[in-house]
């Protein structure tokens, strides 16, 4: 348990999404414009890193390792097509669901919706999953679950603390061609320096 | 489908190879439609691989390499594609020539392989990549596909190459791996690297710096 609290805490502060490793970045950047929608996509970022990295996990061990589906196979090289295959159909199944019963959220998501399937972030926790020592069976699973769910909690944070400060940005005299996409990435240049400071914490 | 048609009798005409149109397609991307600091693409790959200039420079050809060839065969077979799965068929055709990107990568470089570590799998999800074919390779030709997929490539690299130049330089004050400033160096000028350049907060400041000179050189300014 306690090792489950320490890789929360970990993949939430320390190895954060954004500011560790700059995952889905393209949507970060063009979504953090509200907090209203920001916490509308960060919301459904943590819902599918929770559902696709344990799923991706499983089919890791049980079937694309080596030897683990028939000894002497080694399929690990179809990882890429097959995580992605998984996180689109599952993005897909989502946008349906959020279609049907959030419209609202629906169209103010717009484009950004199916773009999760390509939201770097989701592919890169699977990713970095693999270089985890998560352990095979249930440990390995629960671990898993909780890396992609506190992932996904790190990058919810990221984008509404960016979208709370580039609200009061309105306000302030930026010199023009600085505006908008130059002055958000020393933003988040500074916000990344901040959560520095959670390095080396250890539970 | 109706532009769709539109577009196959306007290119009925046979144009020359590389036509004015063309080289537009190849040049447009390096600086004024440049897919990193203008259409705000694949930011991730372009602040994370670039501490140093070797990986940047093999990244970024790893990236025109899928842009161009998916480009390619996307527009081969985009009128068989149906749009309701079109953008699974896309991440197939992409993660293909990942995957072989990645193999050739692991089997004659495994340093730079082990260098860009997860960044080669992400060019799946680099949204160049599928910002391309979304809005590119699915209504043109294959020829045209194929400069439009090189031009932003090149436009990708020279932004990767521009911010891996002054993070290396000024963090560990060396160019592509060669001692240029600092203590027992090429040229022997004193420098105490920065290591500002080498966190991630380095890449951002810088990427925010080369936006705010290009966008002051072309006079584009965004409302807020």
């Amino acid at each position: 348990m306690g090792d489950l609290i320490s890789l929360a805490i970990r993949s939430i502060f320390v190895d954060n999404m954004i500011f560790a490793y700059f995952l889905g970045m393209c949507s970060y950047l063009a979504v953090s414009k509200k907090v209203t929608t920001a916490v509308g996509l960060g919301a459904a970022v943590i819902f599918v890193l929770a559902i696709t990295v344990p799923l991706n996990w499983a089919i890791n061990e049980y079937v694309l390792k080596p030897d683990a589906l028939i000894a002497g196979v080694d399929l690990s090289f179809l990882q890429f097509i097959v995580f992605i295959s998984v996180i689109s159909g599952f993005v897909q199944l989502t946008e349906m669901s959020v279609e049907k019963f959030a419209p609202a959220l629906y169209s103010a998501l717009g484009i950004f919706l199916p773009l999760i399937a390509v939201n770097c972030s989701i592919l890169g926790a699977a990713l970095f999953m693999l270089g985890k020592p998560f352990g095979g069976g249930l440990g390995g699973f629960a671990s898993a679950t909780v890396y992609g769910l506190s992932s996904g909690i790190g990058w919810f944070i990221a984008i509404v603390l960016l979208a709370a400060i580039r609200e009061k940005m309105k306000y302030s005299n930026v010199p023009k061609p600085l505006k908008g996409l130059g002055i958000t990435f020393i933003l988040v240049g500074l916000m990344s320096l901040g959560f520095l400071s959670f390095m080396g914490i250890t539970i | 489908m109706s532009t769709q048609v539109a577009d196959a009798k306007v290119e009925k005409v046979s144009e020359p190879l590389f036509s004015k149109k063309n080289r537009k397609l190849l040049v447009d991307p390096l600086d004024g439609n440049n897919p990193v600091t203008v259409q705000v693409l694949g930011i991730c790959s372009a602040l994370a691989v670039t501490v140093q200039m070797k990986p940047a420079l093999f990244m970024a050809l790893g990236l025109t390499f899928v842009t161009a060839f998916s480009n390619l065969f996307i527009s081969f077979i985009r009128n068989t594609i149906p749009s309701r799965i079109r953008i699974i068929v896309q991440l197939a055709v992409v993660s293909l020539w990942v995957i072989l990107v990645d193999q050739l990568l692991k089997a004659y470089m495994y340093d730079i392989s082990k260098q860009l570590s997860v960044f080669v799998g992400l060019i799946i999800t680099n949204c160049i990549v599928m910002g391309r074919l979304e809005a590119f390779a699915m209504a043109n030709k294959p020829w045209p596909s194929l400069l439009d997929g090189l031009g932003n490539g090149f436009g990708y690299g020279i932004i990767l190459l521009a911010v891996a130049f002054f993070r290396e330089l000024l963090g560990s004050g060396s160019l592509y791996g060669y001692k240029i400033i600092g203590a027992d160096s090429l040229t022997g000028l004193p420098y105490q690297g920065n290591g500002l350049m080498m966190l991630p907060a380095g890449a951002c400041i810088i990427v925010g710096l080369l936006i705010w000179a290009q966008r002051a050189r072309n006079g584009y300014a965004e409302d807020h």
